[in-house]
């Protein structure tokens, strides 16, 4: 796939005009360069112009702890091929792609001006979009790593989630062999990455099941307003900003002493739990207003912690109920767990009974799951006030790999060390 | 059929040498000296001339062989430019046309069917339009194939037709699925005409307002959803048997040309993908599966026979292609049934994943397959 854009098919960035060129450079510390958002070749630190785009290289793959954007299309995979040589050119056509599209151009050779009897490589529809905060993450589920002769690299940290109680998992919106998330402030944006990695992915892989989201239910920019789910409420209020380097290291990415030998693939990479969790909406709106802020833990108005002013005052968790969500949930209740949540607000339409397909869809990573989500949801799912009014109905697990440093690189490489080993001596 | 009509076979671009051509089967007055003397006989077909200026040919046959013949006029990718069918064992006719500069074949056909004898025509005078003719051969045999698919399913029409005027519910049944295969192999032709398509394949959702419902669908939810063979069923019946046999007669006609040969096989992908897949093609008798296999047979010989064009031009893709018809045939090879009519299992025994499974070899292929007409015109 061609690397730089023909000039009958210009980028998306070049159709716009920027308003914003120019920028200051500006450095910013979150793991790696993955937070920095890139304007033409300036840097714009904060990532504050939505119309920006996010840099792809990075030693952590970007939309971790990259300032949550608005919109989500999520995808899990199915590998068909048994052919490791084409599932690693796939993976680094895909890998082309992704540079491109993040970069705000068209795939391949764009999406017009070619052979009048081809189908053109671009879709189309991004056409004349900002690269708007585009993030493309890759991760690789446990089924994976039984093809292509990947056994002994599966991580010891990715562990099939045990069943917990509540759980009622539809088949068909559960697992994969791989995903990619993308996450941008325009939906369209989001959606055709995902249609071109899918269109380029086919006889290779194909989706399993893929995911909407619309609205980000958590925030890793500090300050900011913590967004509310679809319960009206601000949850996930402590999460992990994106600048803060220590936690980002302590809780979300993998560190070099983490992983035997045969793993040492995953060493800046991340472990991702993703759950589509159905809201009963209809009957948490009927509920009265005391319940439902005795079931948070928190007031719905400010998302204050019973007992306080504001929504960033430490919660005194004694205050709460024992089985409120935000008790329960709490680092401090679970030996200083923590998680980076990046989950979104999801409405499937309705379910054929006249009551909206709605909940969150959500998504955390962490640098062992087994010091993560697993004991966090275990807690959760035995006495949480908020089991009432919500399902578990879709469930995956993905290790996240670390970042692809630079042009010459691809998604997967530290795992494909073979085959990248051959390309360098070649 | 698909709900939106698209007349790709004739949209597609054509040499500048095969427009503009009127044939007509008047009588003609031009002066015996100048017209071509055809004799066609049981075994031989010779022409006086091989080779004439370009204007209004006419040719002068005599039949001296024991069968009815036809004699066509033949573009080198064996359109038809005119033609003359049932001439009768020792009868003339005269046959006119007019022709470009170019290179054409008069062909009799005793018995009015196969290939024929072949006797070459150059036309002179004027600039001729460059072919390819490893690509002209690639449509002729296509056109040959498509032909041979026509002439083998008026019979198996013709048993349908029989069993349900005969009010045989169970033959009828089990003749359906087997007259649809040479249709569903080479639909894009079919579908080109545009006018016969909507009389035979139309499924009930895809009437317009007015429009009354004839062709394979309507008799297939009488046998399977009615249960009941009456004298309007028998009038479909006969109505589908005159327009598929309207149908054999037009295939030597169709404007083919190798990128519609290509796109072709890419929209037989399209059926199975909107039409086969979701079990909504044969909704009554669930006899799915074998219209799928003939789709992807359809595609497959017309990849076949453009495959060593696009091989030179695009080796990876045609290795590509290769991988994934086999890897669907074998997919399909896992459905045969031995129990049903039409050879595969019936599509509502087959579960969500197997549809799933059966769905994403469709998407394997068709994706590639959508590269071969860039592939062939390079």
């Amino acid at each position: 796939m061609a690397e730089t854009p023909k000039s009958e098919s210009p980028s998306r960035r070049s159709l716009i005009g920027w308003g914003g060129a120019g920028l200051a450079l500006g450095a910013v510390a979150a793991g790696g360069a993955v937070a920095m958002t890139r304007v033409g070749e300036d840097v714009d630190p904060a990532g504050a112009d939505t119309g920006a785009a996010v840099a792809f290289h990075g030693a952590n793959q970007a939309g971790i702890a990259t300032p949550v954007q608005d919109r989500l299309h999520f995808a899990a995979f199915d590998v068909k091929t048994d052919d490791r040589a084409e599932f690693v050119q796939m993976l680094k056509d895909w890998t082309a792609a992704a540079r491109r599209m993040t970069g705000g151009h068209a795939v391949g050779d764009g999406a017009y001006g070619g052979l009048a009897e081809a189908p053109p490589d671009d879709t189309g529809e991004a056409l004349g979009l900002k690269p708007s905060r585009l993030t493309l993450t890759i991760g690789f589920g446990p089924s994976f790593f039984e093809k292509f002769g990947l056994e002994d690299s599966r991580p010891e940290a990715l562990v099939d989630l045990p069943q917990f109680p509540g759980d009622n998992f539809d088949k068909s919106r559960t697992g994969g062999d791989l995903c990619v998330q993308a996450c941008a402030d325009d939906p369209q944006v989001a959606v055709h990455a995902i249609r071109n990695l899918a269109r380029i992915g086919f006889g290779k892989v194909a989706i399993r099941w893929s995911q909407l989201g619309f609205g980000k239910t958590s925030s890793t920019t500090p300050g900011a307003q913590t967004p509310r789910n679809l319960m009206g409420f601000k949850d996930g209020t402590r999460n992990i900003a994106g600048t803060e380097t220590d936690r980002l290291k302590k809780f979300v990415w993998v560190g070099e002493g983490d992983v035997g030998e045969n793993s040492a693939w995953m060493t800046g990479g991340s472990y991702l739990v993703a759950r589509r969790i159905r809201m009963n909406i209809e009957t948490w709106d009927r509920t009265s207003l005391q319940e439902q802020e005795d079931v948070f833990g928190r007031d719905k108005g400010e998302g204050a912690p019973v007992g306080k002013a504001k929504e960033h005052d430490a919660p005194f968790l004694k205050a709460m109920k024992p089985d409120a969500h935000v008790r329960l949930a709490h680092p401090d209740s679970n030996g200083g767990v923590t998680i980076l949540r990046r989950g979104y607000s999801f409405t499937d339409g309705t379910d054929g009974l006249g009551r909206l397909d709605a909940g969150l869809f959500f998504l955390a990573y962490q640098r062992d799951v087994r010091k993560g989500f697993i004991p966090l949801q275990r807690r959760l799912s035995a006495t949480d006030a908020l089991n009432e009014y919500i399902q578990h109905v879709g469930s995956a697990v993905f290790a996240v790999p670390p970042g692809v440093r630079d042009k010459d690189d691809w998604w997967g490489s530290t795992l494909f060390s073979k085959e990248a080993k051959e390309a360098k001596e070649s | 059929m698909r709900a939106v009509r698209l007349p790709v076979v004739t949209a597609v671009a054509t040499a500048a040498a095969l427009t503009a051509v009127t044939a007509c089967t008047a009588k003609s007055d031009a002066k015996d000296g100048d017209a071509i003397q055809v004799t066609a006989a049981d075994s031989k077909c010779t022409t006086s001339t091989k080779s004439i200026p370009a204007g209004q040919v006419t040719l002068k046959i005599e039949n001296t062989g024991s069968k009815a013949t036809e004699v066509e006029i033949l573009f080198p990718d064996d359109r038809i430019v005119s033609e003359k069918e049932n001439i009768g064992p020792g009868t003339k006719y005269t046959l006119t046309a007019e022709v470009k500069a170019g290179s054409y074949e008069i062909a009799c056909r005793p018995g009015m069917k196969g290939h024929g004898v072949r006797q070459k025509l150059t036309v002179t005078g004027g600039s001729v339009a460059k072919r390819d003719p490893k690509l002209d051969a690639a449509v002729a045999a296509y056109r040959e194939y498509a032909q041979s698919e026509a002439d083998a399913t008026i019979p198996k029409v013709e048993t349908f037709v029989n069993a349900i005027k005969a009010g045989d519910i169970t033959a009828a049944k089990n003749a359906y699925a087997p007259s649809r295969v040479g249709w569903e192999t080479t639909e894009p032709i079919a579908e080109s005409f545009g006018d016969i398509d909507p009389k035979t394949d139309t499924r009930v959702n895809d009437l317009e307002k007015g429009q009354k419902w004839t062709g394979w669908h309507a008799l297939e939810k009488a046998l399977w959803v009615d249960k009941k063979v009456g004298a309007e069923q028998k009038a479909l019946a006969d109505e589908l048997l005159t327009d598929l046999k309207d149908w054999q007669k037009r295939v030597g006609k169709a404007e083919i040309t190798p990128t519609s040969m290509a796109n072709g096989a890419k929209e037989l992908l399209d059926e199975v993908a909107t039409g086969k897949v979701t079990g909504e093609e044969d909704r009554y008798s669930h006899t799915d599966l074998s219209d799928f296999k003939a789709n992807v047979d359809g595609a497959e010989k017309a990849y076949e026979l453009l495959k060593p064009v696009a091989q030179k031009n695009d080796a990876a893709l045609t290795a590509e292609l290769d991988k994934q018809f086999a890897a669907i045939d074998t997919l399909l090879d896992k459905y045969r049934s031995t129990s049903t009519s039409d050879g595969f299992v019936s599509y509502d025994k087959v579960t969500a994943d197997q549809r799933k499974e059966l769905s994403d070899a469709v998407n394997a292929l068709a994706e590639p397959l959508s590269k071969l007409a860039a592939a062939v015109v390079k």
